[in-house]
């Protein structure tokens, strides 16, 4: 295999609403960003790979049709992912395969959501015939699967708005997060309304609009680019199903299966210690205990005992999320992407003041659908 | 220097104008089951498995989650999705065996073409600020198209039902097909325009329907399969959206396409075109230079049965299958998505 690395990474400014651009203009703000930070042109793009998840979302069908001329594509190949919530980080992976395979040398992926466009809570709680009906959107259906882990692990009612606190004020220190609140702390998160017990809404993800972009090379692409790689050490992607009584929702074997599938691959035997920081997907704070030990960075049980002593924090010895995760910032579409793509600038030693000293290797994390769509990396400042 | 990778077992369902009694777990559970057991393989041999749907076609986000459980994925399987043709899945499914560390992959599509009005719902890919406001409907701009071949004198309105003729007749040999029939062309030509210079010949059939392949590296190909058809290249390519920017009578991604994937370097026996207008397909073997010689869309192609997402890896399929039983050595497939011919893809295949 071809070895590939990231050597652009671009972000749109996240908001609620970005009335200011169109759906082109959002991904040409951050695949700009993107190209600029490679220091190359549309014309060096040999493919584009783009991901968003329900076309419901923009009401508009299969839109990498309409969008082919925004990005560059118009004479070359462009593919479209959707694989729920995951779906950012699995576009990077299909992105990654086209260099390992040696199709191209350098390719675009880009992931989006203009959330504004619609009603994501109306569009997450469809009618299907002969399911029972979710009408309470993501939080709805998450919240009995937090109560199942505190209820497995003994975790204490404050260990999730510890994680809401963390990532907010990890998020001031990121230019682009969509949600900016210097006065949060424990007891504004605690006074904040119930919405699906136990997430308060200050527990919860916002609904952003925006896109994040990388250029994806291979290595001699990368010998010649003019900010540090992040060389890809492994990749991958694990899906269970809907409907089958085997599964473990609250820790689910296709988290679990696909950790030890990347960690493999990067020749990662401890990642509690190996990893210097990772970057996954919580849209709800409880996620973050909830997977550390599905990624297997603690036993079982002991999640929330690690975020409760500060381990996860921008200065603990595993920080999570230093970018301010997804609880800062959710166009859903492109969250995973985002975890992927700040995966790759703390290993580029680029992520600015949320910059974690000495990082080296990094994990970026999505899932999606109930807990049962995972997409990994891992990327390292070292060639593998 | 690419992997040699096959195609070495396709199932679909019979094409049907409404399908009422399945949902999607259920369209592709006996496709997906029937291509494995043809291949000899198992679940558990499968390195890769990736699916083409579309949302916006079943009305409801999240299709493809559903149809996930008809593969059954315990322990959890490596996959994926796209949200366009299944031929663009077995694109990402061939791409993933070139990487070499896995030797072979399921590819399933399915689609209900039925659910709604489909010239309506195809109207929701438009530019969603100037142009699907206007709501031209997928028949309208392919009666565009077809108005700019004969304006340009690429073809007449008989071409185009000799076309639809040819279709439906060999159609006639496809159990899985939707319009199998007998068409006498001045009979078609009689006909009322239902939006000019269309007639009702000259569109597809609105169909349900949903296929499966198996992909495999040579060694496990030729295990699987007597007569493996390989893949020995393929490429896709988009044009622009602006469809007053295009020259609607060419082809130019398809060419491009073909180029990319070795098409001109020999010549065909057959050719699986996805060519869902009797003109698209005038256009097609142009851009494909393909000659008389070249047995076109044997199976009935697009005119005889046209299930959206599906019909283009079904292309494949029907090309690879018609390979393997030994009606030819070199066959092309083709896969078309958005309006008027936006994007394409090229597969070529070849047998021993």
């Amino acid at each position: 295999m071809e070895a590939c690395a990231v050597i652009g990474v671009g972000q749109t400014q996240h908001r609620a609403r970005r009335e200011d651009v169109s759906i082109p203009g959002l991904l040409r703000e951050a695949a700009t960003r993107a190209l600029q930070d490679a220091e190359l042109t549309w014309k060096d793009i040999e493919a584009v790979v783009i991901g968003t998840a329900p076309d419901m979302f923009e009401g508009v069908m299969m839109p990498e049709l309409y969008l082919a001329d925004a990005l560059g594509a118009v004479g070359k190949p462009i593919s479209r992912i959707h694989t729920a919530g995951s779906v950012g980080g699995s576009t990077a992976l299909v992105a990654s395969h086209l260099i390992h395979a040696r199709i191209h040398r350098c390719v675009l992926t880009l992931a989006f959501e203009k959330q504004s466009e619609s009603d994501a809570m109306w569009a997450l709680s469809p009618t299907i015939p002969f399911q029972p009906q979710l009408t309470a959107g993501a939080g709805g259906y998450f919240a009995p699967l937090i109560r199942a882990y505190m209820r497995r692990s003994g975790a204490p009612r404050h260990i999730g708005h510890l994680v809401a606190v963390k990532d907010r004020l990890n998020g001031l220190k990121n230019p682009y997060s969509h949600l900016r609140l210097p006065d949060i702390d424990l007891a504004r998160v605690e006074a904040s309304p119930m919405l699906w017990d136990p997430i308060r809404h200050l527990d919860t993800c916002p609904s952003s609009d925006g896109a994040c972009a990388m250029v994806l090379a291979d290595a001699a692409h990368a010998k010649r680019t003019p900010r540090p790689p992040a060389w890809l050490h492994g990749g991958a992607m694990r899906s269970e199903p809907v409907m089958f009584a085997g599964r473990d929702q609250v820790n689910p074997r296709a988290g679990i299966d696909c950790a030890k599938d990347v960690y493999a691959q990067a020749g990662i035997t401890d990642p509690r210690r190996e990893l210097d920081v990772a970057e996954i997907y919580v849209p709800f704070s409880w996620f973050e205990p909830m997977w550390l030990e599905n990624l297997g960075l603690c036993g079982a049980g002991e999640g929330w005992q690690l975020t409760e002593a500060g381990v996860t924090a921008l200065d603990g010895d595993l920080p999570i999320n230093p970018s301010g995760g997804v609880l800062c910032t959710n166009p859903i579409g492109a969250s995973g992407m985002l975890r992927f793509a700040e995966a790759a600038l703390q290993v580029r030693g680029m992520a600015g003041e949320h910059q974690i000293d000495g990082a080296h290797t990094a994990l970026g994390h999505a899932y999606g659908g109930g807990s049962q769509f995972f997409a990994m990396w891992i990327l390292g400042s070292e060639r593998p | 220097v690419t992997r040699r990778i096959a195609v070495v077992a396709f199932a679909q369902l019979p094409n049907v104008r409404r399908d009422t009694e399945h949902e999607e777990t259920e369209l592709v559970q006996p496709v997906l089951n029937a291509a494995l057991e043809q291949a000899g393989l198992t679940r558990a041999d499968l390195g890769f498995t990736c699916s083409g749907s579309s949302d916006f076609l079943l009305g409801r986000p999240f299709s493809f989650v559903s149809a996930l459980d008809a593969l059954a994925p315990w322990p959890p399987a490596s996959e994926s999705h796209v949200e366009m043709d299944g031929a663009w899945a077995l694109y990402e499914a061939w791409v993933r065996l070139q990487c070499g560390d896995i030797d072979s992959a399921l590819v399933y599509a399915y689609g209900k073409s039925s659910l709604g009005d489909l010239r309506d719902v195809l109207a929701q890919q438009l530019d969603p600020y100037y142009l699907a406001p206007l709501v031209p409907d997928s028949i309208s701009l392919a009666a565009l198209q077809a108005r700019a071949l004969l304006d340009a004198g690429g073809c007449s309105e008989r071409d185009m039902a000799e076309v639809a003729a040819r279709s439906r007749r060999d159609a006639q040999d496809n159990p899985y097909a939707q319009l199998r029939m007998d068409c006498d062309v001045d009979q078609l030509l009689a006909r009322e325009f239902l939006v000019a210079p269309l007639r009702k010949h000259d569109c597809p059939p609105i169909s349900d329907g949903a296929c499966a392949v198996v992909l495999a590296a040579e060694a496990v190909a030729r295990r699987c399969c007597a007569r493996p058809a390989f893949i020995t290249g393929i490429d896709h390519r988009i044009e622009t959206h602006a469809l007053g920017a295009r020259d609607l009578t060419q082809s130019p991604s398809t060419r491009i396409a073909a180029e990319h994937a070795g098409a001109f370097t020999g010549t065909f026996d057959l050719a699986e075109l996805h060519a869902p207008f009797t003109h698209q397909e005038i256009i097609l073997r142009k851009a494909l230079r393909l000659g008389p010689e070249v047995a076109i869309n044997p199976s009935g192609g697009a005119l005889a049965a046209n299930p959206m997402m599906v019909a283009g890896l079904a292309r494949i399929g029907e090309a690879a299958t018609r390979l393997s039983r030994g009606d030819g050595q070199r066959a092309i497939a083709h896969a078309t998505s958005g309006p008027c011919l936006q994007q394409n893809l090229v597969c070529v295949l070849e047998t021993d």
